[in-house]
């Protein structure tokens, strides 16, 4: 659907000019929209964390007994960890009741309304700017739908291409089901559940998740993404995903909702495990727009996630771009282990921080194998009474021959109360090795408002379009279908925060 | 067009525009002259709106509307258009962009539909070739790293992109070789008709040897001191900015 009828715009533009343009302009010509499909689902576990929950969602997911085994191992693990969160990010918030919460419910539809009329009127108002449908509009409210958003075929087609490649693309619960000997290989072994954590939590409780497997030499010719798939059961707010490319393969997939969620669920906590290769190439994408919390900082979700991708073939990469504007806490490092000698990671990130929302994120490259290379791009935007920390790590191993870094972490501040900050972590044991770290901090100027104010531009739009071009670098990685929905994001997200 | 009846403008409490009267007709082209300093650059942006300046008295009415009653962009969208002397830099935003977005407010401002990117494209090549301009410059970061002549070319075709009522050019031919003076000179005289009009602020008379003016005045301590024809111009340039000077009764204090 998506890209379907995104494609004739772009034939539309002809090549030449596509030619001469970045992603990100062919998004601003091309005036894209698209839509969602979801499914709905009702069930609920009653509150509180024991042996109990994590055997009723097992059972659920009409799990084989190995996978309850594993997740009640898991479960005992977080159990050993109980109060003993992360504490050394740049974070501020009240301790969470893990027996106040449901781990197993049907995140997308908590809030009943029977009407759009009984949504906040806030929330309408950015779907009428982000140009959701209504029909959408009523799904993400949670407003109960009688007609069928999108249909079936659209998603049955696209998995009949992919398995004719050999391509498994699935939910996690499936696959555990239908791939046993994949899951029983490669699930935790990128991020275990002794981790950390919020992991440990994860791997017991987790409710769905992507299940993406590319096998050997296979491009696979479409960004995956979970909208295409259509009637897989809700990922929940305890996502696990896991994607695998085999030799020579390579793929894209595209994680997030670029509407916001009205989601009740305090916490979330997910792990997304990437693993690549020899020769592979893995291209992640997320847009994270969370309920950030109101305007005074109250309610809005803890987003407390672990990404980690192993470049275990030579010559392999991975590549991690993120646009993060919502959540009220946002805990997030998505990190690449550079296993294979020769390969390649990389972190593109934008993160928006409004109001009282905080913000620590960044990514952790670990150089293992000779001759690897990694590339952090991070820009921080901060408004209100926000707060925006980078933290970054780069290691370099003992054998790590000829290791290549650069980082650049740029923060742009809106208004005088908010907070960036940069944490850059180095530590090389290796001399061979060239680890680069630049770091701007600026401000949008009068000057460069009032010239777009000349030009016919409002100022809410100018700051629109200088965020925009501040983010640059990191949105031309998005993919096309993301970018658009991701420009309008950012001046959503930083609306009324300057003029 | 323009008429402005004793403009009176200053900046942080100092008084710069000391009663500036001019009337501008549709189809004219008029050039302020002066000493650097005078105020040039101050009238241009007190009438683009920029908020730093308070205007301390006066009337300034644009096609009949109070303008100075309206916001910048609201300015914009009536149809006035700056080119700026010191255009600003707005990293990671390519001109392209940044047109098509100015375009479409302006046109939204008039009541008009939006161009889609096919019409909006194509309008750009029209103006790229008349403005001598390639696609390159154009999806670069505005203004970021441009030359001097960059810079102004950009501005002359953000002008031919916004087809202003009137146009206010300030020190266009500053820093640019006789090359690139011919090449502005040439866009700005492309685009002009006998409906709208341009006022070419300058120090130098060699652009007006390109930009033919209809009127010159000379701009001299917040106030114009003298108005004449083209002649005036050449004046200037053979005795200097001195012969104003010496004409004028000393300030009487700020
Ligand atoms: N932002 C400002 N703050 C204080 N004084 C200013 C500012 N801008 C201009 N001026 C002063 O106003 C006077 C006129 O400046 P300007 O209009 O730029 O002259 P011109 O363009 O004719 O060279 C000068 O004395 C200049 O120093
Ligand atoms: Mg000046």
């Amino acid at each position: 659907m998506n890209s379907e009828t995104f494609e004739p715009v772009r034939q539309e533009l002809g090549k030449e000019v596509d030619a001469g343009l970045s992603t990100i302009e062919k998004t601003v010509l091309s005036d894209y929209k698209y839509g969602f499909i979801t499914d709905i689902e009702a069930d609920e576990a009653p509150k509180g964390l024991n042996e109990g929950t994590v055997r009723f969602i097992s059972s659920k997911k009409n799990e084989p007994e190995w996978m309850l085994e594993w997740r009640l191992k898991a479960f005992r693990q977080w159990q050993k960890m109980n109060g003993h969160e992360p504490k050394w990010a740049n974070l501020k918030f009240p301790p969470i009741d893990y027996q106040d919460i449901k781990y197993y419910s049907a995140p997308k539809q908590k809030i009943k309304a029977n009407s759009l009329d009984e949504v906040d009127p806030e929330l309408r108002k950015t779907f009428e700017k982000l140009g959701i449908s209504l029909n959408e509009q009523k799904r993400l409210t949670g407003v109960a739908v009688d007609a069928v958003i999108d249909s079936i075929s659209i998603g049955t087609s696209f998995k009949e291409q992919l398995s004719e490649l050999g391509i498994i693309f699935c939910s996690i619960s499936e696959a555990i089901r239908e791939h046993p000997e994949l899951i029983k290989k490669y699930l935790s072994t990128v991020v275990p559940p002794t981790d950390n954590y919020f992991a440990a939590l994860n791997a017991a409780v987790f409710s769905d998740g992507s299940f993406c497997y590319i096998p050997k030499g296979v491009r696979c010719p479409m960004e995956l993404s979970t909208y295409f798939r259509i009637n897989a059961e809700n990922t929940g707010q305890f996502e696990r995903t896991l994607i695998i490319a085999e030799e020579g393969s390579y793929v894209s997939y595209l994680e997030g909702c670029t509407a916001p969620m009205r989601d009740e669920n305090q916490l979330h906590a997910a792990v997304v495990e990437l693993i690549a290769m020899e020769d592979a190439e893995i291209k992640y994408s997320t847009v994270q727009n969370w309920y950030p919390g109101d305007k005074n900082g109250l309610g809005g979700i803890y987003n407390f996630v672990t990404k980690r991708g192993i470049c275990a073939g030579n010559r392999s990469k991975i590549s991690w771009t993120q646009v993060e504007t919502g959540s009220a806490i946002t805990w997030k490092y998505p990190s690449v282990i550079l296993k294979g000698d020769y390969s390649t990671g990389e972190f593109y990130s934008v993160a928006v921080t409004n109001n009282y929302q905080q913000a620590d994120t960044g990514t952790k490259m670990l150089h293992i194998g000779k001759h690897t290379k990694s590339r952090i791009v991070s820009k921080g935007i901060s408004a209100g009474h926000s707060n925006n920390s980078y933290r970054g790590l780069v290691h370099v191993n003992r054998q790590a021959e000829n290791a290549r870094n650069y980082s650049q972490c740029d923060s742009l501040l809106l208004g005088d109360k908010c907070g960036a900050h940069t944490f850059p972590y180095i530590e090389v044991k290796n001399a061979s090795a060239v680890v680069e770290h630049e770091a701007t901090t600026s401000k949008i100027g009068e000057d460069q408002i009032f010239y777009c104010n000349q030009r016919g531009i409002n100022t809410e739009t100018a700051v629109a379009l200088i965020i925009n071009g501040f983010a640059r670098e990191v949105m031309n990685q998005l993919p096309m279908e993301f970018a658009v929905e991701a420009q309008k994001l950012l001046a959503i997200s930083l609306e009324g925060s300057v003029g | 067009m323009l008429k402005i009846h004793d403009l009176q403008a200053g900046i942080e409490g100092r008084k710069i525009l000391r009663g500036i009267d001019l009337e501008i007709k549709p189809g004219e082209v008029h050039a302020i002259m002066g000493p650097n300093g005078s105020g040039k650059s101050t009238l241009a942006s007190v009438l683009a709106g920029k908020k730093d300046y308070e205007v301390i008295s006066g009337t300034v009415s644009f096609l009949g509307k109070d303008l100075l009653e309206l916001s910048p962009e609201a300015r914009a969208g009536e149809g006035l258009f700056l080119a700026f002397q010191y255009p600003v830099e707005i990293p990671g935003l390519s001109t392209t962009i940044f047109m098509k977005t100015a375009v479409n407010e302006v046109r939204k401002y008039r009541g008009q539909e939006p161009l889609d990117a096919v019409a909006f494209l194509k309008m750009m090549r029209e103006k790229m070739a008349l403005m001598n301009i390639e696609q390159s410059l154009l999806s670069r970061s505005l203004n970021e790293g441009f030359s001097g002549g960059e810079k102004k070319r950009n501005e002359i075709f953000q002008m031919a992109m916004l087809e202003p009522r009137l146009a206010i050019l300030d020190e266009t031919d500053s820093g640019l070789d006789i090359d690139a003076i011919r090449i502005v000179s040439n866009g700005v005289n492309k685009i002009r008709n006998k409906n709208n009009s341009v006022l070419v602020v300058t120090h130098y008379q060699r652009l007006l040897d390109y930009i033919v003016p209809d009127f010159v005045h000379v701009l001299y301590n917040g106030r114009i001191v003298k108005s004449g024809t083209k002649e005036l111009a050449f004046e200037l340039e053979e005795r200097g900015y001195d012969f104003i000077k010496n004409d004028q009764p000393l300030e009487q204090g700020a």
